[in-house]
């Protein structure tokens, strides 16, 4: 089992929040909107993770539990 | 409907068998049934024969059929299945063609897919304004005198096909696709089986003929028939029954087709191939993976050398732009500006940069998108940037002289309401 981000592409409106504070995982777009790295969060960084995803002003970002890695859009 | 001639020429690949499968049915009942015998009862062996015949999803995507049917059927509680002929390519017309000639094999197919996920709701889709296609389908409905299934109309558009767009219109909403998946939570909150009514109009075939039968024409990783459309820098376009693993080049010679200059395969969500790669290519998926590409839902367009290319390029991502629902980022803006920076190839003075921004920018929206609308957009632009490198380059060096010719049809999509 290990963590992956992934991002709800209809809900995310695109505020960046979640890049300034997980720029490893995270990077924006041309227009603004977050390219999730979908592999595994390492253990040092899961508190960051959880950061982001509990100040992301739409809940649109999640942390998941997988076995394999999903590619970094919610679906 | 772009295409509405019928042609489907006798193929075979193992002698005694016979072609047309699908497109020699009705379209009357007494005619569907002398030719077919009545609808079998669905009989605990089917999905094991639907398994062993190998079916494939007819939509574009491949998927096995008997695969998504275990899903739904395992997923416990009521269920529901939709046959999906709305049909938005605006090249294709092979679900038209079909639901006019033959749509008890569809009706038969849908009944028999519900018996198998155990549905109490069957629902057939056809795209609104289409009076032959729908008079098709209502006499055949009344022909049944069966209550069973419903007809549900689709708003013009490319997107009411995707299958979480078409789950939404049934669920009374405006088409746009939510995450949820049909197959966990569909039509009324229910797990859901959506097929391509071709698929359907297959497991009608297989339910009476069998596996062994169904196998008798194709490859063994394509079994079967499949229906194509064959568009564009033809003769004879039209709409074609053809075994699996027959030769790209036999079939386009059958529709008339001008000496191509390059080939569209799987429509406006396929992918180009240039005519050095088309005496290679044969129709199923192993040969044509090869080559990086799939038949899709089974559009062939051809595209002669005096058409300019970058034209119909920018017709066509402007189109994808169009269709888009709007709601995820990357799809919404990052489709605008593919399509502005394609137009702006084709008009006067365009940038050196272009064709890089083009494909940096393919590469940025590929897979980022709630549905795979956004998908398809790329393959068509990656792959044409590649095929018509040397045209772009004229482009750019100041001159094309060939026909800005709106081959490829690009009808404006309903607006969403
Ligand atoms: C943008 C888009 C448009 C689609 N349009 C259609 C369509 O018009 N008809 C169709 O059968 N499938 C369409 N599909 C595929 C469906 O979502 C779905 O996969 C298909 O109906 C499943 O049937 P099958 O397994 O029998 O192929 C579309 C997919 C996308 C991404
Ligand atoms: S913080 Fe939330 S809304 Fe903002 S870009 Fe990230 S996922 Fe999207
Ligand atoms: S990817 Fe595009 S078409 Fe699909 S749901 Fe998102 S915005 Fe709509």
């Amino acid at each position: 089992m290990s963590s992956h981000l992934t991002v709800d592409p209809i809900v995310c409106d695109g505020h960046g929040i979640c890049a300034e504070l997980l720029p490893e995982h995270i990077t924006l777009d041309d227009w603004g909107f977050p390219i999730i790295n979908p592999a595994a969060i390492p253990g040092h960084r899961l508190a960051d993770a959880r950061r982001a995803v509990k100040h992301c002003p739409v809940l649109a970002l999640r942390l998941r539990q997988a076995t394999s890695p999903p590619d970094g859009v919610a679906k | 409907m772009t295409a509405t001639a019928t042609r489907a020429p006798v193929i075979t690949t193992t002698p005694g068998a016979t072609l047309p499968r699908l497109l020699a049915d009705g379209p009357d009942l007494r005619a569907h049934v002398a030719r077919h015998g009545p609808l079998p009862p669905t009989s605990s062996g089917l999905l094991m024969s639907l398994e062993q015949a190998g079916l494939k999803g007819r939509g574009g995507a491949a998927f096995c059929t008997a695969r998504k049917v275990t899903s739904v059927a395992t997923a416990g509680g009521e269920t529901v299945v939709v046959a999906n002929g709305s049909e938005g390519e605006p090249l294709s017309a092979k679900d038209k063609v079909l639901l006019t000639k033959a749509p008890h094999l569809v009706l038969d197919g849908l009944a028999l897919a519900a018996d198998l996920v155990g549905a109490d709701r069957r629902i057939l889709c056809i795209e609104r304004g289409n009076p032959v296609v729908e008079g098709a389908v209502r006499r055949a409905l009344s022909e049944r005198g069966e209550s069973g299934a419903e007809l549900f109309t689709t708003p013009r558009r490319y997107l009411s096909g995707q299958e979480n767009a078409l789950v939404d219109l049934i669920n009374g909403g405006r088409g746009k696709p939510a995450l949820d998946r049909p197959f966990v939570r569909g039509v009324d909150g229910r797990p859901t089986l959506v097929d391509n009514v071709e698929t359907l109009a297959h497991l009608a075939l297989i339910a009476r003929y069998g596996p062994r039968w169904y196998r008798e024409v194709g490859t063994a990783e394509d079994p079967g028939t499949t229906l194509v459309t064959v568009a564009g820098s033809v003769s004879r376009p039209g709409v074609f029954e053809v075994a699996h693993g027959w030769h790209l080049e036999e079939l386009l010679a059958h529709a008339g087709s001008c000496k191509p200059r390059a080939v569209l395969l799987g429509g406006y969500y396929g992918r180009w191939a240039g005519a050095g790669k088309l005496s290679e290519l044969r129709l199923d998926s192993a040969s044509l993976r090869r080559e990086g590409l799939s038949l899709g839902c089974g559009v062939i367009a051809v595209l002669d050398d005096a058409t300019c290319a970058v034209a119909e390029m920018a017709r066509v991502a402007t189109w994808f732009a169009a269709n888009s629902a709007g709601q995820c980022g990357a799809c919404t803006w990052g489709l605008r500006d593919l399509a502005h920076t394609t137009s702006a190839l084709g008009a006067d003075g365009p940038d050196s940069q272009s064709p890089g921004r083009l494909m940096r920018w393919a590469n940025m929206i590929d897979g980022r998108g709630a549905c795979r609308l956004p998908d398809g957009a790329v393959a068509f632009l990656r792959t044409a940037l590649e095929v018509f490198a040397d045209e772009v380059q004229e482009h750019l060096e100041g001159g094309c002289s060939r026909a800005r010719r709106h081959l490829l049809p690009t009808p404006a999509p309903e607006p969403w309401v």
